[in-house]
């Protein structure tokens, strides 16, 4: 303890100038960070606009839907269907729900209610390094194991490469995130629920499925379209496995090879197809912000019903 | 240690064996309150969570019509011993269980029984008041429907039935399809009362039934409980002294030891009598030192 001065100035107390300045630096340090990345974002943004709009003046948007010349993505050619990358990526994003749907919430469950805490401890490890798994060795994966060994015999479809398998491999993809949100979801339902129903005689099945499911349906529904934001944004293996066929036809098969809005950008960004200027390099910019809008909205709408769940209980 | 002859044994109701499974068949006889049957024989029951021993030798017998209240300072087991009469402690994975709860001269934890069938018997109210996220129609029915009642007329019934059981019938017939969470807590405590009382339950467990609720509502609580003691059995555990000395017929004391190599409370039974006995009269200085407010 040290002895009172016999008078007190604000002097006394100002502290050290050199910690002080410190401490302002930090601040700015860290404030620049988090101004940066907003800045970023904002740029990017105005770039894809910028080229969406200008890509608009040169194709005007009806021409993008418009079904009386022949179907098709082929941008070298000029020829902008935006129906055939659409359709390409609902058919591949659907098939990957129908994957990760399944095995995603039944793992949320099993692990929720039924895993004892040592069973969890290993589970949930292996699938956050499923979530790990670089998207292009899943892409290798659909494109030399699932499309010739799984979807070949089963189906006979007439290429190797197709959307069947993109779809499959983005489904595998996205069955950690589907898993991890409506596991949360599930852990946030409070036990005391689960006792109410179990104290008049419900059986586990019957509490999961009649008390926990119907406590953690906002929760499961926004894993659902988080993980479909997820699915529609995926580009290697929709770029490997799909086939990048953007030939149409609108009416699509899942086992004809198909190009979807992620494949397109990629496959005009690199190799044979690649692009400099004028529409076919303008429609990229247009092909993004329509996909960053898309998946934009769906985390919106995703997230709200995260945040529904956590004001519940 | 429990004084008998309160009233003389005049239930005729055969001992429940294992294979009689129908719940209404075997509670739809006792539409005559009859105390003095025992319904639960505890003998020796000790409780482990892992190691550590929570309770130890337990020993009472719960009489059927009567209120049997579980009294004592927390961490002394009240609720633990509790939990084991529906095996709610089943899902406590480090818990185990020794000694016997017979319940009408079946062990509780014969490897036969099936816990789900004795929680359809031995109903359970809990602590917080708990409804379902569900409307206050669903809450009561969801017992019911699970039993596979799907009859909407019924259901109805029960529903009503339940509702008027739990004295709130009165407050909700005109709302019955809203959340069962939009109640105030008393409300939803006597929802979750009717919620019991719909699988037409032999006892009904209330683990401090009134601790987040008001006096008013705690008072609505003890009234209903007087009424609804005609055709249950009720266990209460209960912080609060003056609620056992009002509500109850017999009341439990446990109180902690401290264990002097581990450190570790175990929970212990001190006396178990007649209420008024326990409140005026107590064998043990520890209970008269608790129900006097001089320790706990």
């Amino acid at each position: 303890m040290s002895a009172t001065p016999a008078t007190l100035t604000v002097h006394d107390l100002l502290g050290d100038k050199k910690r002080r300045n410190r401490e302002a630096r930090m601040r700015f340090l860290f404030r620049l960070a988090a101004v940066l990345s907003v800045v970023v974002s904002g740029l990017i943004l105005f770039t894809l606009l910028r080229g969406a709009i200008d890509f608009l003046r040169l194709v005007p948007f009806g021409d993008l839907v418009d079904d009386s010349t022949a179907p098709g993505w082929f941008p070298r050619r000029e020829r902008f269907d935006l129906p055939t990358v659409v359709l390409g990526s609902v058919v591949m994003g659907s098939i990957a729900m129908v994957v990760a749907v399944p095995f995603g919430l039944g793992t949320a469950i099993y692990l929720s209610e039924y895993a004892s805490p040592r069973t969890r401890r290993i589970i949930k490890p292996i699938i956050e390094v499923l979530a790990g798994i670089p998207s292009v060795v899943v892409g290798y994966f659909a494109l030399k194991f699932i499309a010739p060994d799984i979807v070949g015999p089963l189906f006979d479809p007439d290429k190797v490469q197709n959307m069947l398998a993109a779809g499959i491999g983005i489904g595998i993809l996205i069955i950690p995130i589907m898993a991890s949100v409506s596991e949360d979801a599930l852990s946030a339902v409070p036990q005391s629920l689960r006792e109410a129903s179990y104290g008049v005689g419900a059986r586990k099945s019957a509490t999961v499925a009649r008390v926990v499911i119907p406590a953690a349906v906002s929760g499961i529904v926004a894993a659902f379209i988080i993980a479909v934001s997820r699915a529609i944004g995926e580009t290697m293996v929709a770029t490997m496995a799909g086939g990048l066929d953007g030939s149409g036809p609108r009416a699509v098969s899942p086992l004809d090879p198909g190009l979807s809005i992620t494949a397109a950008l990629t496959n005009a960004a690199g190799g044979t197809d690649q692009v400099k200027d004028g529409a076919p390099f303008q429609v990229l910019f247009f092909l993004g912000l329509v996909l960053f809008l898309a998946t934009m909205l769906l985390n919106t709408i995703g997230n709200r019903f995260v945040r529904r769940v956590r004001q519940k209980y | 240690m429990t004084e008998l002859g309160v009233t003389s044994v005049t239930d005729q109701r055969p001992t429940l064996r294992l294979e009689e499974t129908n719940v209404s068949d075997a509670v739809a006889d006792d539409a005559a309150p009859a105390t003095g049957h025992t319904v639960f024989d505890v003998q020796d029951l000790s409780v482990y969570y892992g190691p550590f021993r929570a309770v130890r030798n337990v020993n009472l017998e719960v009489r059927q019509h009567e209120i049997t209240a579980f009294i004592g300072p927390s961490g002394c087991g009240k609720t633990t011993v509790l939990r084991c009469f529906n095996r709610m402690n089943d899902f406590i994975e480090t818990a185990k269980v020794e000694g016997r709860i017979d319940y009408h001269g079946v062990d509780l934890y014969d490897p036969q029984v099936n816990s789900t069938e004795v929680r359809r018997r031995i109903g359970m109210v809990f602590q917080k008041p708990n409804p379902f996220p569900k409307s206050i129609y669903d809450n009561v029915a969801y017992g019911p429907k699970l039993g596979g009642m799907k009859k909407k007329s019924e259901l109805d019934e029960v529903v009503e039935r339940s509702l008027k059981g739990a004295a709130l019938w009165d407050e909700v017939k005109d709302r019955l399809k809203s959340s069962g969470l939009g109640l105030s807590g008393g409300q939803q405590q006597r929802l979750c009362i009717a919620r019991a009382i719909a699988v037409d339950p032999e006892v009904i467990l209330m683990d401090e039934p009134c601790s987040a609720l008001d006096p008013i509502a705690t008072a609505r609580i003890e009234d209903l409980m007087q009424e609804i003691k005609q055709r249950f059995t009720i266990i209460i555990v209960t912080h609060n002294m003056q609620q056992a000395a009002r509500v109850s017929d017999r009341t439990a004391f446990f109180t902690t030891e401290i264990n002097p190599e581990s450190d570790r409370r175990t929970g212990v039974l001190v006396e178990y009598d007649r209420t008024k006995k326990m409140f005026s009269n107590p064998s043990d200085e520890r209970t008269e030192q608790y129900v006097t407010g001089r320790f706990g």
